[in-house]
């Protein structure tokens, strides 16, 4: 066990950790993102009767059943040099998300966008009617309600959604490739880097990288997993 | 005979699954793992070559260089390993994976410095490459891609790389610099004079790059091949003449 182990030990201290915290900084932010989309259009779908909901809510959620690489090529055909968009903000702010870590976090929030979406209007579907009613008769405003009411009955399906989120973006791969590419210190990465070890035969680095990302896989799963089962273990 | 039970379907998929299994097992299949530089001449070549030899079904396995060694270590059946440089095929041999007595160069090639076709930004030298104007270029991976360890002797030669290296996207083989060009997401980028020979309506040559090693393609049999007699066969012809003007007329040199 220890000479097999040896080369992990040796490994760990030659390696470069940018990929793990680009990762974690990458996936925050679309995290971040998503769930902003994610609680919004989750409220929507929910609890109002807009018209063509269920097909907004049916758009958002191909991102799960998608190749990521249909994501990569249509950030790139909506954002990409060519595109109007990404021509018009290269144009009057010579900015570009390809091959930045702009255009990985765009393509890490899209894939996470479905798992805080599904549980936030799960949750919000789940919330009882009666509590808004009561505090709206305590003439609170919609808003009020929404804020001290819905909202924190709600929170943790949201935060076990979110955390799903996370761990999605963490492990987003395929269109963050093809948009942001594997640029070192700039879009390289723990998913990328553990690419690039494995084709350059670097086994140990991958190895490293792919135990770093597991744990952290498995920490945030196990977090969200609580999140889903304590509030009914919390009700008499 | 037309009104066919459906009972008996399940006989005839059987029959037909069968036959065709049979019918591929009699064509002696060879795969060849070719860098990425070589995919359009050596489909055409490989498809001449089924035409003359009826009876052996060329595989091809197109990919940098470095990615179809690590392949090969990894055990992928391959007959034929065709590389687009001397250090992967030398890696090859050192760990037994390739025949060293089969080794033979096929062709070699040249490393140019390549735009957009569309040439917003003006760029006549590598000089240029460190200008403004240019926010990104692209190279082959340097563990993996040949082309990107030639452009990195000539950008070290020249003095230009640790100014331009803020600036490099790697790609996985010459063809997705090609690719990253020709659709503009790049401002240059350095591939060999066959690649940019491949989309001359997307992208343009802007010079000859040099200051590396001389590119060759040397090309060996694997060790654990088991058709080392087809394989050999089809790297003698890659070696012929007519193979050879089929080689020069896509761009490549002399070997």
């Amino acid at each position: 066990m220890p000479d097999t182990l040896a080369p992990l030990f040796s490994a760990l201290h030659g390696i470069d950790w940018t990929p793990l915290w680009l990762s974690l900084r990458v996936a925050g932010v679309a995290t971040l993102i998503a769930w902003g989309f994610g609680v919004g259009l989750g409220w929507v779908v929910a609890r109002t009767r807009l018209p063509g909901r269920a097909l907004l809510e049916a758009v958002c959620m191909l991102p799960l059943v998608l190749p990521p690489t249909v994501i990569g090529y249509g950030i790139l055909l909506l954002a990409g040099r060519r595109s109007a968009l990404g021509g018009w903000l290269r144009e009057h702010f010579d900015y570009t998300i390809v091959f930045s870590w702009h255009g990985a976090v765009v393509a890490s929030a899209v894939v996470a966008l479905p798992l805080v979406l599904k549980s936030a209007s799960a949750a919000f579907a789940g919330v009882d009617r009666t509590l808004e009613a009561a505090a709206r008769t305590l003439r609170q405003s919609p808003w009020s309600v929404f804020m001290r009411v819905t909202l924190p009955l709600a929170a943790p399906g949201i935060l076990a959604g979110t955390l799903l989120a996370f761990a999605r973006a963490m492990g987003e791969f395929g269109a963050s490739l093809m948009v942001a590419g594997s640029i070192p210190g700039n879009t390289q990465t723990l998913s990328m880097a553990i690419y690039d070890a494995v084709q350059a035969g670097e086994d140990d680095t991958a190895l490293v990288l792919v135990l770093v990302t597991s744990v952290l896989s498995v920490t945030v799963l196990v977090l969200s997993n609580r999140l889903f089962t304590q509030p009914e273990a919390r009700t008499p | 005979m037309i009104n066919v039970h459906w009972r008996f379907f399940p006989r005839m998929l059987c029959a037909l699954l069968l036959g065709g299994a049979g019918l591929a097992a009699s064509a002696q299949q060879l795969t060849v793992s070719a860098a990425a530089s070589l995919t359009n001449v050596l489909k055409t070549l490989g498809a001449r070559y089924e035409a003359s030899h009826p009876g052996v079904k060329l595989q091809f396995n197109f990919a940098a260089s470095g990615v179809l060694i690590q392949q090969i270590v990894q055990g992928a059946p391959v007959d034929l390993f065709i590389s687009a440089d001397e250090e992967t095929m030398a890696r090859g041999i050192d760990q037994k994976l390739l025949d060293p007595a089969s080794r033979r160069d096929i062709a070699s090639n040249q490393v140019v410095l390549i735009v957009p076709a569309t040439g917003a930004v003006p760029v006549a030298a590598l000089a240029d490459l460190t200008g403004a104007a240019v926010k990104r270029v692209a190279i082959g991976k340097l563990a993996t891609v040949p082309v990107g360890r030639y452009t990195k002797q000539s950008l070290d030669a020249a003095k230009l790389w640790t100014a331009l290296e803020p600036k490099f996207v790697y790609a996985d083989s010459v063809r997705q610099v090609l690719d990253y060009v020709a659709r503009g997401e790049v401002e240059a980028g350095f591939v060999y004079s066959t690649d940019a020979g491949v989309m001359p309506d997307k992208v343009k040559t802007v010079m000859r790059v040099d200051g590396h090693a001389p590119v060759h393609y040397p090309a060996a049999i694997t060790a654990e091949s088991r058709q080392k007699a087809a394989a050999g066969e089809f790297l003698a012809y890659l070696l012929s003449s007519s193979a050879q003007d089929a080689l020069g007329k896509a761009g490549f040199g002399k070997p």
